[in-house]
């Protein structure tokens, strides 16, 4: 653990607490985990004014003492000094919305009520002056008692200056020792609301009230017709985006892994060790990393719609739909993410207060088609689905994709309708939240968000994928097969396979797909990496890039087939990495193998259904 | 200085919250309520409706803008300013 000086980053939600971390740290952060939660630690290092060297921590945005959830009992335990693996901090920024001083300095006055010494950030202190507020720095300071610096931490205002006075906090003499104690740590939340309204009221100079943008912009967004159609608009240019914005990149990333082949093919002999590195690593390992770019396109949107403040605003809209099925519109949020990736829409249920609808959003969040299914879809349609169009900017493999994605949101939402009157059942969950203002998000925040989801994909893609990809190389390799036989089939994973394939024949899947079944317990998209290297081991003298995957498929796959391939996709819980946040975040085994079961019994019957509907249609 | 409850004031009219029926509230509902700045006194205005029907409420209280359902409104009364 490191020694350096430790300065924690407090404040409500909403005060640009995240922004003002980003200003400090710039891009030198670390994300990590508290130990036994699954709250995320972001830390960084940050030089003072005096040059001294301190480690700068993110804690997560709370509205008191006295946590409603776990993002919140971490902060609380790690201002106490009772957070394990984590030590006292030697000095507080208490990070206050400049706007929303009522709210924000009564969390002000509990921490301040702790004895560490603290310097206020009186931050987004030019929305304040653009609503009209002018406010008193000095005096809030003379009334709080500790140095208040106004700051904008996106235009990074008031740095500098809040760097200097941390320095005089940090091991200072003001340096006190915790004072559990004080009155104000047990004041009810009421009387110290009052007293930071008469604190905020005193720090006022003055106040004109102004027709404000936000409120403008609101009227449009919550509008009863316009919000909900602009936030379907939204949605489709969202998913369109994906599509069509990505397929310059991963032309890029195809031309540039077929050259990595071709100049491998040049330098290494035919052997052991070229078969694993192009057959194994790059055929396996390239099908993966292509679907980066559709990634980061759908967390950038994700990320916008975070920052600009949008995001509450549609889980506002949706409140109404989520309750018919016993959710809250704040259940939106996590399910938008699960787009993406269902482990951090797992995480970010934590700011669901009520157990049972957390639970059920929980849940549910696998149903949502997430980007590791695109590689698998993009992969069976590409190839089987013929690309007839239907009308005008209709084509028939984008209605599928499109079936797919809506399969997946109804099949969510039937769940939770059967999960909230079964296993989940409870009182039905409130939906109380504060809206933020419209903001601007900022490009280096976005930045800084895509790099870490960026830097995890690929740090799966070159870990458990890479790991997985090259087992199923070795396995599908050995023995060799004598000529005449298949290597697929005589090879061991091909024998394991034959296993698997009498347990799913009935649902329509062929051998292949048995053998890929396997691989994708680990990540989905490795189905589409161990097929790939499979067709790769089988026909060892085309170059890669000479026939493509897609029509690999073509002669081997029927239609039948392939659509029960999809429907297995739409349910099948096929990632190590949901099951064990899903773990992690219910704190035992009894829910995520609930999860896994009624996932893959959904996923085997629908698979079925479709297989059987498919042939007697004659397709 | 006429009353009504919070879920049947009319956007845009300002008041302030007369009375909270803490006791209807559920415990965690009414902890958030406090902390998101509900307290008798405060002024409060209904700023949009999500839907027609029964959709969620959008109000400011002090300086802050917060949604809540209905049902929650219901539960405060508030005395409108004229």
């Amino acid at each position: 653990m490191s020694t350096l000086p430790l300065v924690a980053l407090v404040g409500n939600p909403n005060a640009g607490k995240s922004a003002l971390f980003n200003a400090l740290t710039g891009a030198r952060q670390k994300v990590g985990n508290y130990p036994g939660v699954t709250v995320e630690r972001h830390s960084g290092r940050l030089a003072l004014a005096d040059g001294r060297p301190v480690e700068l921590v993110d804690l997560p945005g709370a509205y008191s003492l006295e946590p409603g959830s776990p993002d919140e009992r971490v902060t609380r335990d790690v201002v106490t000094g009772a957070q394990a693996g984590e030590r006292l901090p030697d000095a507080l920024v208490v990070v206050v919305d400049a706007a929303n001083l009522d709210n924000h300095l009564r969390f002000t006055l509990q921490l301040l009520a702790l004895g560490l010494p603290v310097v206020v950030a009186l931050n987004m202190i030019d929305l304040a002056e653009r609503d009209g507020l002018v406010l008193d720095p000095a005096v809030l300071s003379r009334e709080l008692g500790v140095p208040v610096i106004p700051t904008v931490a996106v235009r990074r205002r008031g740095i500098d200056l809040l760097l200097e006075e941390l320095s005089t906090a940090v091991g200072g003499a003001t340096a006190m020792k915790l004072r559990p104690s004080d009155p104000a740590l047990h004041e009810d939340i009421v009387t110290l609301q009052r007293r930071a309204r008469r604190i905020a009221t005193a720090a006022t100079v003055s106040e004109t009230p102004t027709r404000r943008w936000n409120h403008l912009l609101d009227t449009v967004a919550l509008h009863p017709v316009v919000g909900p159609v602009l936030l379907l608009a939204l949605l489709f240019v969202m998913f369109q985006s994906v599509f069509s914005w990505s397929e310059a990149p991963i032309g890029w990333i195809e031309t540039g892994l077929a050259a990595l082949a071709d100049g491998i093919k040049d330098v290494l002999p035919d052997g052991f060790l070229r078969s694993l590195l192009v057959d194994g690593l790059i055929a396996g390992v390239g099908a993966v990393i292509v679907f980066l770019p559709q990634i980061l396109i759908l967390f950038a949107f994700i990320l916008v719609l975070e920052a600009s403040g949008y995001m509450v605003r549609a889980a506002f809209l949706m409140d109404r739909l989520m309750a018919q099925v016993g959710l809250s519109g704040r259940a939106f949020i996590p399910l938008l993410s699960s787009f993406a990736c269902a482990v951090p829409g797992i995480m970010a249920t934590r700011t669901i207060d009520d157990e049972k609808d957390r639970l059920t959003t929980i849940l549910i969040a696998p149903l949502m088609t997430c980007s590791a299914r695109l590689p698998v879809y993009t992969l069976i349609i590409g190839a089987l689905i013929p690309n007839t169009r239907l009308a005008p900017l209709i084509g028939l493999q984008g209605l599928v994709m499109f079936g797919l994605y809506v399969l997946g949101i109804v099949a969510a939402f039937l769940a939770a309708l059967v999960l909230r009157r079964t296993v989940t059942k409870g009182a039905s969950s409130g939906f109380m939240m504060e809206m933020p203002k419209y903001q601007w998000p900022r490009l280096g925040d976005i930045g800084i968000g895509l790099w870490s989801r960026a830097t995890i994909f690929l740090k799966r893609a070159g870990t458990t994928i890479a790991l997985t990809v090259v087992i199923l190389w070795a396995l599908a390799s050995f023995p060799q097969a004598p000529s005449g036989q298949k290597q697929s089939e005589y090879s061991i994973a091909g024998r394991i396979a034959s296993g698997i394939e009498v347990v799913v024949k009935p649902i329509g899947f062929n051998h292949d797909i048995a053998l890929a079944l396997l691989p994708a317990m680990a990540a989905r998209e490795a189905a589409v990496g161990a097929i790939a290297t499979v067709y790769s081991i089988d026909n060892p003298d085309e170059d890669a890039g000479e026939v493509r995957l897609a029509d690999r498929l073509k002669g081997r796959w029927s239609l039948a087939t392939a659509l029960a391939f999809l429907m297995w996709f739409v349910f099948a819980p096929q990632c190590i990495s949901t099951i064990a946040v899903t773990r992690r975040e219910t704190n035992g085994w009894k829910w995520p193998l609930f999860m896994v079961g009624y996932l893959f019994a959904a996923a085997y019957i629908m698979a079925g259904i479709t297989y059987w509907l498919a042939v007697a249609a004659g397709l | 200085m006429s009353a009504c409850s919070l879920e049947h004031l009319p956007q845009r009219q300002r008041a302030t919250v007369a009375a909270i029926d803490w006791d209807r509230l559920a415990v965690p509902e009414a902890r958030r309520l406090r902390e998101l700045g509900f307290d008798e006194g405060v002024g409060v205005e209904v700023l949009h409706r999500a839907s027609l029907g029964k959709g969620p409420i959008a109000c400011r209280i002090g300086r802050m803008t917060v949604a809540l359902r209905r049902a929650v409104a219901g539960r405060i009364q508030v005395a409108l300013i004229a």
